[in-house]
């Protein structure tokens, strides 16, 4: 949901007054980014929608509540809504057996993730290419990241395939995969059952929190594959993937490179990367405003010589 | 004025005692990932120095940025560690019913293994057999070394420039 929209649904949202103590679970788990409402709440008490005045305090209230449960979960448990959610992903892809191109990745993805503010998850990061032709790219909680031999075909240097997974761990650093997790089961799972019993659960536990397992890898499945972040979240994933690139000695112009082809390569219509993310004209107006006009990206021989040499067949 | 002079010194034992308790309470940190890597210097360029395991105790002697320099109590390598490994809260290993009535009303506590965890994944499998983890525990077993890092570095003519 872009800022926009967030906007008409919190206008709406007051006119049906459902920003009440019952309903502001429920409406944050629309707005998924919380840091929105802490802007607005440090601007002033209150802020006007239309003929609706909203009081920020209350909802700012409301929504540190709302976060310290989302913080609840582990990186344990992140760990394991991760992996479930790999294996998903990997039901509409599956993997592209390559052990060059995979190793390739998964040393790029390690040195790339050591950089990130998040250079430490429960489990660590891993990297799988994928065999199709569609551009796409997912992130799963916790550092199960995947790609593409399609969107491996948009990189014409290294310092674009390092976009690509700077990008990918920008994801996962922001807990974007967690967020999209409807309130209600972060809620039950975390409150009452996830502190409950000794050394395993019960028949009636482990039913209801497997149940609250499918929902929450079906909300994540669902976001990453069919409807996609909000275009924050991907902006905060590209400023992600910049300071990344910058950090380990890469050129941030790489990202602008593998937009410039993406372009050119997708295919609007296909439920790919054109469906799920903004267009790659958005999102290019955004990173020029941080690294300034595109210049091109010249990767030294032996830089340009190991990439033909894993991916250049992809 | 003795009465003064002893309601200052209460005072000023009630403060010392405070900011002693303040300083352990702030100090002790657990490792919340399975293996977190603790490094020479406070950066991703600095060489691992030690390994430390989920649930380990810490004791956080200085702060640069995410990074933490911790020490061990049982004598192991210093060094620092990046936040993201790390957690305020306790970690019981293998908790018992006691512990699962105290991290109920307690914020300090988690409890390994509880909420979503391999039992819970266990019984997703047998409800959703078509779901094939294969390939998910492939790629946990792909690991990189911190040599191979720096030869890709090497080879790659990167340079790289740190950061927090």
């Amino acid at each position: 949901m872009d800022k926009s929209s967030r906007r008409k649904f919190l206008s709406l949202a007051c006119k049906w007054g459902i920003l009440s103590l019952g309903g502001a679970p429920v409406l944050s788990s629309f707005i998924s980014g919380c840091k929105t409402l802490d802007t607005l709440a440090q601007s002033g008490p209150s802020f006007q929608i239309g003929d609706v005045v909203v009081d920020t305090k209350a909802i700012a209230k409301e929504t540190q509540v709302v976060t310290k449960s989302f913080e609840d979960i582990t990186p344990e448990q992140e760990y394991y809504i991760g992996r479930t959610v790999g294996a998903m992903i990997l039901q509409k892809y599956p993997p592209y057996s390559n052990p060059a191109a995979e190793g390739y990745i998964n040393v790029m993805g390690q040195m790339l993730a050591q950089a990130s503010d998040c250079p430490e998850t429960y489990g660590g990061y891993h990297f799988l290419i994928q065999d199709s032709d569609e551009i796409n790219a997912f992130a799963a909680p916790g550092g199960f990241i995947f790609l593409t031999r399609g969107m491996l075909r948009c990189c014409p240097q290294e310092d674009a395939v390092a976009a690509v997974l700077a990008h990918e761990i920008g994801h996962v650093q922001y807990k974007h995969g967690l967020r999209a997790i409807k309130q209600s089961r972060v809620t039950s799972a975390l409150t009452a059952l996830a502190i409950k019993g000794t050394k395993k659960y019960g028949d009636e536990d482990l039913a209801k929190l497997t149940e609250t397992f499918e929902g929450s890898i079906s909300d994540i499945t669902k976001t990453l594959i069919v409807n996609g972040y909000s275009r924050s979240f991907e902006n905060q994933a590209d400023l992600a993937a910049i300071s990344i690139l910058q950090r380990t000695g890469y050129n941030p112009n790489g990202l602008v490179m593998m937009l410039n082809q993406m372009k050119i390569q997708l295919k609007p219509g296909r439920q790919d990367f054109a469906a799920t993310h903004p267009s790659p004209d958005s999102r290019l107006a955004e990173i020029q405003k941080y690294i300034g006009n595109y210049s091109a990206v010249k990767s030294p021989q032996a830089r340009q010589d190991r990439f033909k040499a894993s991916l250049g067949r992809i | 004025m003795p009465k003064f002079k002893s309601v200052l010194i209460i005072l000023l034992f009630i403060t010392l005692t405070g900011l002693a308790v303040f300083a352990i309470e702030q100090k002790m940190m657990s490792i919340q990932v399975k293996n977190g890597a603790v490094r020479s210097s406070p950066s991703f360029l600095g060489k691992i120095v030690d390994q430390l395991k989920y649930g380990d105790r810490v004791a956080v002697k200085n702060v640069k940025g995410s990074w933490y320099f911790i020490d061990r109590p049982e004598g192991s390598t210093d060094g620092w560690m990046h936040s993201s490994a790390l957690s305020m809260k306790e970690i019981v290993l293998n908790p018992g019913t006691s512990d699962a009535e105290q991290a109920a009303s307690s914020d300090e506590i988690t409890l390994a293994g509880k909420g979503f965890n391999q039992q819970v994944e266990n019984d997703f499998k047998s409800k959703n057999p078509q779901v094939d983890f294969t390939w998910i525990n492939k790629m946990e077993k792909m690991t990189v070394s911190q040599n191979q890092i720096q030869a890709f570095i090497k080879e790659g003519q990167l340079s790289p420039k740190g950061g927090e």
